[in-house]
């Protein structure tokens, strides 16, 4: 277990960044969100980055690429609570992060990562017709 | 720090850098000092930001990974207050300034965006560097 603790609710894990993380602490939370989801057959992930205050270029390319990794794995995942501060200064940095998805609280991520949940869904059912 | 018309004066802060520990360090020490020095939480951001950018800059390119960061209260005489932060290694130096601070440029290992990012959040930066003589980086940003 790292320093991103991630508990399970309902068929998603939500992990929570409590903490300014070392680089190492972002890459172990990278395989344990990945570990974790094929452990417990979970379909959705949400990270909430409500009390982080920095974002550098570094944390942010492991935001785009857990998310790829977490599609890869045919889930969906969330970021919620990014500060007004540290958005402006991901967009100013150059990192808009396109390829994540995100939303102002817990509450709308969670709403949001089900309809993208069942969206996928949908979306494999008319492929396999 | 302006703290009911007195100046207290902000002590320099110095943090070594020697490995990827002490870009977490730095960045926190430079947040603090802009606390102190009246920055809001939109600068705060943006100067602890710039700062992890150039100290990881040390860690992953300066030949033994190692430099310093000097935190620093500033001042200007047509402006307030500001920080100014100077970023020091002895690595191998950029050979081509120019080139290093357009969007895009990368040396191989994928911080492309890293010096005009940088540049970006900050109002000043000016970058002394030669191939084997080591990079300093000084930038500033002015209070509103």
């Amino acid at each position: 277990m790292g320093r991103v603790p991630i508990v399970r609710i309902a068929g998603t894990l939500v992990a929570t960044v409590l903490e300014d993380l070392h680089d190492r602490d972002a890459l172990e939370l990278e395989a344990e969100l990945f570990t974790q989801l094929e452990r417990t057959d979970s379909d959705g992930v949400i990270l909430d980055l409500s009390v982080v205050e920095i974002v550098d270029s570094f944390l942010g390319r492991m935001l785009n690429d857990i998310a790829s990794g977490v599609r890869l794995m045919g889930a969906q995942m969330v970021v919620v609570g990014i500060q007004p501060a540290v958005a402006i200064t991901l967009v100013e940095l150059g990192l808009e992060l396109k390829g994540v998805r995100t939303a102002v609280s817990p509450d709308r991520g969670r709403l949001l990562l089900r309809k993208l949940v069942a969206d996928e869904k949908r979306g494999h059912r008319r492929a396999g017709r | 720090m302006r703290n009911g018309g007195t100046v207290v004066p902000v002590a320099d802060v110095h943090v070594p850098i020697r490995g990827e520990d002490d870009i977490v360090a730095s960045r926190q020490r430079a947040r603090e000092v802009a606390r102190q020095l009246g920055f809001g939480a939109v600068d705060q951001s943006r100067i602890a930001t710039a700062v992890s950018e150039l100290a990881r800059n040390i860690v992953r390119y300066a030949t033994n990974g190692e430099g310093e960061v000097i935190v620093r209260e500033t001042s200007h005489a047509e402006r307030s207050a500001g920080i100014e932060i100077v970023v020091s290694d002895k690595g191998p130096g950029i050979a081509d300034v120019d080139q290093a601070m357009r969007d895009g440029y990368t040396s191989g290992a994928g911080m492309g965006m890293g010096l005009p990012g940088t540049r970006r959040l900050m109002d000043e930066m000016d970058i002394d560097s030669a191939p084997g003589r080591g990079t300093t980086i000084v930038i500033r940003k002015w209070r509103r």
